[in-house]
């Protein structure tokens, strides 16, 4: 058997499709449970849920635009230390399979626990504005137009998140599946992709037709990409030019209320206990008031832009671009392009990328004998 | 309690040149550099009395949020320094420090800090003399820098 199949759509539904690869996962004695987003009451998009009775699944739905947390926090929970019950097979998008690489590397999840599997990724819509594109029409319909115009345009009104329309990476190698989308028309018909040997085994015993590769996903995931690309390159420029200077990063961050729901939301920001939430940043009133004295005023609460740059300090390198900490935000601060533009330069400091590779060790966790002269000197 | 007040309190230090007196606060590690320095004073070398030790075990401690919050909180520059490559007396904290300095380095200049103004030296516990041309060295490249844009800023 080949490394790519047919997922036949019925009746111009796609998700229906995939409803039924889930149904016939759950039916395989590997896999204990599937972790896949499923609709939420109203218009509110979907959440990760844990399901092990095929019956739960009608409401599963990964391919709705939909991006309320990155899952790969919850597949590291469903897969930290093993497990003795099987597979999880988990619905990943893209950045969040990168994201779960990468908290991988950290030790707090196991890709030996989880069947991947990835869908091409138009995009999502921010939380707040989901509810605007799902509207009151037919939810699965919206969707299909959405598939069939791979995000791009707007959609009663509102457009993708920013995160997903600088994305550079929407679809997945890393995962052991991958649902292609691209280049297919999504009523008919989609792709199963096998990228590890995991996955191949997995897609024997799915016993899908077998196609050949017509090009046609790869032609329009490049096009894509390059156009996301271009997007990318256009936001790393203005947002380097904002945050030139010290001045420009306070403006920059002006409407940041130290909620640190950013941190919250991001899936490789994995510490227990943030620094900024310990005894550390307890400041005693005599420190107040000697800050305050120093410049004739301070900012309360106080280490606002001392929180952002340290927290690009400890996790850019592992930064995916996801988009969460802009989603998460409730006072519209663009910490996502802050965050891109920062890693794109850490991440190439050390020739990493984040979530590239399992085998790729975080940059601050290893070091070389000789290396970096220029910090020193040129002295090693 | 009181606490170091970086910000002098004359006027005419805000104009770069002679009459400039950087502050600066160097990590200096507990086993080469802070012997070193050591050494500097008792052996009663010559140094600029511009810089603030802070002792640590290892220069492999030293967070990036150290470096950033001298730098934000209106230090001129920040001076990292510890053992030889090799000689760490914790086999290999001086490698990590070098990537943490090399990491900073990659961030704070986006902001507009200039990246002399973070240092990273090996200096030996026998090398007191070296201690000292390092610290005035740096000194005279800040006054040449001038004062550090955060100290005037109503800092978020």
């Amino acid at each position: 058997m080949g490394t790519i199949a047919r997922i036949e759509v019925k009746d111009g539904n796609p998700v229906a499709a995939v409803q039924e690869l889930c149904v016939q996962l759950l039916g395989d004695d590997e896999i204990a449970a599937v972790l896949v987003p499923r609709r939420l009451p109203g218009t509110n998009g979907t959440m990760p849920a844990l399901i092990t009775d095929p019956a739960e699944l009608r409401d599963a739905d990964p391919l709705a635009p939909s991006f309320r947390i990155n899952g790969a926090r919850m597949l590291a929970r469903l897969t930290r230390g093993g497990t003795d019950g099987g597979l999880v097979a988990a619905f990943l998008r893209p950045c969040e399979v990168r994201a779960f690489v990468e908290l991988c590397k950290l030790n707090q999840g196991s890709m030996e626990n989880a069947l991947i599997i990835s869908a091409d990724c138009p995009g999502a819509f921010s939380n707040a504005d989901y509810p605007t594109f799902a509207g009151n029409g037919d939810a699965a319909e919206a969707e299909t137009d959405f598939l069939r115009a791979e995000g791009r345009g707007n959609f009663n009104g509102v457009e993708i998140a920013r995160a997903c329309a600088v994305c550079d990476h929407p679809s997945s190698a890393e995962a052991d599946l991958s649902i292609g989308i691209f280049g297919q028309s999504p009523d008919q018909g989609l792709l199963l992709l096998a990228n590890t040997p995991r996955g191949e085994g997995f897609m024997t015993r799915l016993q899908l037709p077998e196609v050949v590769d017509d090009g046609g996903r790869s032609k329009a995931l490049g096009e894509l990409v390059a156009e996301r690309s271009a997007a990318r390159d256009r936001m790393f420029e203005e947002t380097s030019a904002a945050t030139s200077d010290m001045n420009g990063l306070s403006t920059f961050l002006a409407a940041c209320v130290n909620c640190y729901n950013c941190r919250m939301a991001c899936p490789v920001c994995y510490c227990k206990e943030c620094v900024f939430l310990t005894d550390v940043f307890d400041h005693k009133p005599w420190q107040y008031i000697s800050w305050a004295r120093q410049r004739g005023s301070l900012k309360m609460p106080t280490d606002t832009v001392f929180f952002h740059i340290t927290r690009l300090a400890h996790m850019s390198t592992a930064c995916v671009g996801c988009g969460q900490c802009s989603n998460a935000c409730p006072n519209g601060v663009p910490v996502m392009e802050l965050f891109r533009t920062i890693a794109a330069s850490t991440q190439r400091a050390f020739e990493y990328e984040a979530g590239r590779n399992l085998n790729e060790s975080p940059p601050l966790s290893v070091f070389r004998e000789r290396e970096f002269a220029e910090v020193t000197g040129g002295l090693e | 309690m009181e606490e170091l007040v970086v910000v002098p309190q004359t006027e005419s230090r805000t104009v770069p040149g002679e009459s400039f007196e950087p502050a600066i606060v160097a990590f200096v590690c507990n086993w080469c550099t802070y012997t070193a320095a050591d050494l500097a004073g008792t052996a009663r070398m010559v140094q600029s009395p511009n810089v603030r030790l802070v002792r640590m075990m290892c220069t492999g401690m030293v967070d990036p949020k150290y470096v950033i919050k001298a730098l934000l909180s209106g230090a001129d520059a920040v001076l990292v320094s510890g053992c030889h490559p090799g000689d760490c007396h914790y086999i290999n904290g001086n490698y990590k420090a070098r990537r943490r300095i090399k990491l900073l380095k990659e961030i704070l200049p986006r902001f507009g800090i200039d990246e002399r103004r973070l240092k990273l030296t090996w200096v030996g516990a026998s090398e007191g003399n070296e201690f000292a041309a390092t610290v005035n060295s740096f000194v005279a490249e800040i006054k040449e820098l001038g004062p550090i844009d955060t100290r005037r800023l109503p800092l978020l």
